[in-house]
């Protein structure tokens, strides 16, 4: 980690002295334990605010469309394929970019580690290549951090870069042929009424202040549906019918462009996993059209293209 | 007014004398965070919390409120006619509000409870709520109370305090509403002059603790255009996803918007929290926006805060100190940094 970061310092460094990017967007140290920072540097001495932890989960990705600039950006696996996904869908350009790729190792799941101390405050958190040593007024531990991995870590196949101009680290091992969607089939097995019950719960404690939709690199639409107010397609109340519109809707509109890089469910204040209504999809993306979003800057996403092919008549 | 002591088992005894008169709300544990529920039959408090995940404004200020019904039906002689939504006010206390907290309560109410305008039901609900406040004696690394005025033991706004001195609570009634509620919850036995030295010192220990400091002397007398021109905008928003959550976590945050919603031929006007930070609150008609870009509507968060409801009020910020933006804050924008940035230019 500590090597990932003078890595990216000193290409960010090289590139905004040799004015090949005009801006870096990486992380910086938060200020509170288990955080980072979005940043964007535009001098070369300021390059020394990069850093990398397994704090970093964030989608860089976030911050790219429309920009004119010429821009360097850290990415891990994830926010590659997003990155991917914005050259597909024009929001940027890839000649726009300098892409420093990170070999990720995974992004520990904060609330993971606050519930593991029971709500007791953690003040200290210091990371090494494979553990995390956390403090409190009165006690202090030293764990794994792959046990604590987020769930989308967790079952991940991409964990490097699938495009990037220059590496800051050797290629890590990619995960074969496990079977990612146990979580999807729980909700899939169960009866119509039972998970209507079981989304319907998920749901329940959301505040509709959209940082899943804001945090997730696939919503740049310049007006939201559940912004649009002539005509207004949902209520803004937080009556259950409103906010399960919001969130079924969101995961649709994300079908087949979803890389499940876990930023709208890090980002949620409610901690409410909304992936699982996106990976539902992200399945069915796979299994209809043998899409996984974002490995390639040439092929469009499956939900916004036509091949004569096709198996389905009514389309041919 | 009296200085009472509640031995730790009489605690429920108390909250539970308190339910024969009032809805009581409290804090109950909910998977890993805590927050404010109207405590059912049976149903444990839980005081083992340093603030629960959003703060208690909503039971005075819901995130939702039906205000009015009309009818559109035009044979009816009711149509189009706004009529108040039916609404109950029982009398209520808020168990364990956290001082911050109700400093927070009235600091909103300036907005919803003034000579110009008094919100009806803001008003009845405050007139029906009482405050029940606990004192923290563990603040957190991101509490900053004390630098706003407030304190983990302030008094502001509440009609009890309580301190947990560990084998017993110090009740510390502040208001005659408060002095009902000891009387009424059969709290009898007075505090002695050990108990009351007790509590002074956990008080000045809780003070100490807090090591989270933000400056704020300097923000009423800076130019207001200086501080809107400052330099350092940019780079407070770039990181910014302009979700809610701050304003929605915030317990000071008090900004609504009012919605028509009508199925065939009823319909309800509704209050529904709304926020700053969202590109439709200042979505003109016209399709003009004056605050179309993020940075213009981080900067109006905080100049809101630390600037303009200081020079409106002369009554300090528009923030308590309890951190809970801080903390929710997906990519850590934290206000602590903005206070030095605002104070220091």
């Amino acid at each position: 980690m500590i090597a990932y970061s003078e890595k990216m310092r000193e290409i960010a460094k090289k590139l905004l002295k040799e004015k090949a990017v005009d801006l870096v967007i990486g992380f910086k140290k938060g200020t509170l334990p288990m955080m980072t920072e979005p940043v964007m540097i535009k001098e070369p001495e300021e390059t020394g605010q990069l850093c990398w932890s397994s704090f970093c989960s964030m989608n860089l990705a976030n911050y790219l469309p429309k920009r004119k600039e010429k821009i360097g950006i850290i990415a891990k696996g994830c926010d590659s394929r997003n990155i991917a996904v914005h050259i597909v869908e024009n929001q940027i350009q890839r000649d726009q970019l300098y892409i420093i790729g990170v070999p990720c190792t995974g992004m520990v799941d904060r609330r993971k580690i606050q519930s593991l101390v029971a709500g007791k405050e953690l003040r200290e958190v210091v990371e090494s290549d494979e553990e995390l040593y956390i403090k409190g007024k009165d006690f202090e531990q030293t764990v794994k951090k792959i046990d604590y991995l987020q769930d989308n870590c967790i079952t991940c196949m991409h964990k490097n870069p699938v495009i990037y101009d220059e590496m800051v680290g050797e290629m890590v091992g990619e995960r074969k042929d496990p079977d990612p969607y146990d979580d999807v089939k729980e909700s899939e097995a169960m009866g119509s009424d039972e998970r209507w019950e079981f989304f319907s719960n998920l749901l329940k404690d959301c505040i509709r202040c959209y940082a899943c939709r804001n945090a997730c690199p696939l919503c740049y639409c310049p007006t939201c549906f559940v912004d649009e107010s002539d005509p207004q397609w949902v209520g803004k109340s937080i009556d259950p019918t409103d906010t399960m519109s919001f969130h079924i809707l969101r995961a649709f509109h994300c079908a087949g462009r979803c890389t499940d890089c876990g930023a709208c469910q890090q980002a949620c204040p409610m901690d409410i996993n909304m992936r699982l209504l996106t990976r539902r999809l992200n399945k069915d993306a796979l299994e209809l059209y043998g899409c996984e979003a974002g490995l390639s800057i040439e092929e469009r996403p499956p939900l916004d293209t036509y091949r004569p092919d096709d198996y389905d008549k009514f389309i041919r | 007014m009296s200085e009472k002591i509640i031995s730790r088992e009489d605690l429920e005894r108390f909250i539970k004398a308190l339910q024969q008169d009032y809805e009581v709300y409290a804090p109950v544990k909910e998977g890993v965070s805590h927050s404010f529920q109207p405590l059912k039959d049976g149903e444990t408090v839980d005081l083992n919390f340093c603030n629960t995940r959003l703060s208690p404004k909503s039971l005075l200020f819901p995130q939702s409120e039906r205000m009015f019904e009309f009818n559109l039906d035009e044979t009816s002689e009711e149509a189009h006619i706004l009529k108040e939504a039916p609404k109950e006010f029982h009398p209520s206390v808020i168990f364990g509000i956290r001082p911050c907290d109700a400093k927070a309560v009235r600091l909103i109410n300036v907005n919803f409870d003034n000579p110009e305008f008094k919100d009806p039901w803001w008003v009845k609900r405050m007139d029906s709520m009482a405050f029940i406040g606990l004192g923290c004696n563990e603040p957190s690394s991101t509490c900053f109370c004390t630098s706003v005025g407030g304190g983990p033991f302030h008094e502001e706004g509440l009609d009890v305090l309580l301190f947990d001195l560990g084998d017993l609570y110090f009740a510390k009634a502040l208001t005659d509403k408060g002095e009902r509620l000891l009387e009424q919850g059969g709290v009898r036995k007075d505090a002695d002059a050990d108990t009351k030295k007790r509590a002074d010192a956990l008080k000045q220990e809780a003070e100490d603790k807090i090591n989270s400091h933000v400056p704020t002397d300097k923000l009423k007398d800076k130019e207001v255009l200086e501080l809107f021109d400052a330099p350092f905008w940019d780079e407070v928003a770039f990181p910014c996803i302009n979700c809610g959550t701050c304003t929605f976590v915030c317990p000071t945050c008090w900004c609504f918007d009012i919605q028509d919603e009508v199925q065939k031929t009823q319909g309800d006007r509704i209050r529904n929290w709304d926020s700053c930070m969202f590109p439709l609150f200042t979505l003109h008609a016209s399709g003009h926006n004056p605050r179309s870009d993020k940075v213009q509507r981080v900067r109006q968060r905080f100049m809101h805060k630390l600037k303009y409801y200081v020079d409106k009020y002369g009554d300090g910020v528009a923030c308590v100190g309890c951190g809970r933006c801080v903390n929710s804050c997906p990519v850590n924008i934290d206000i602590r940094e903005v206070f030095k940035l605002m104070n220091e230019l």
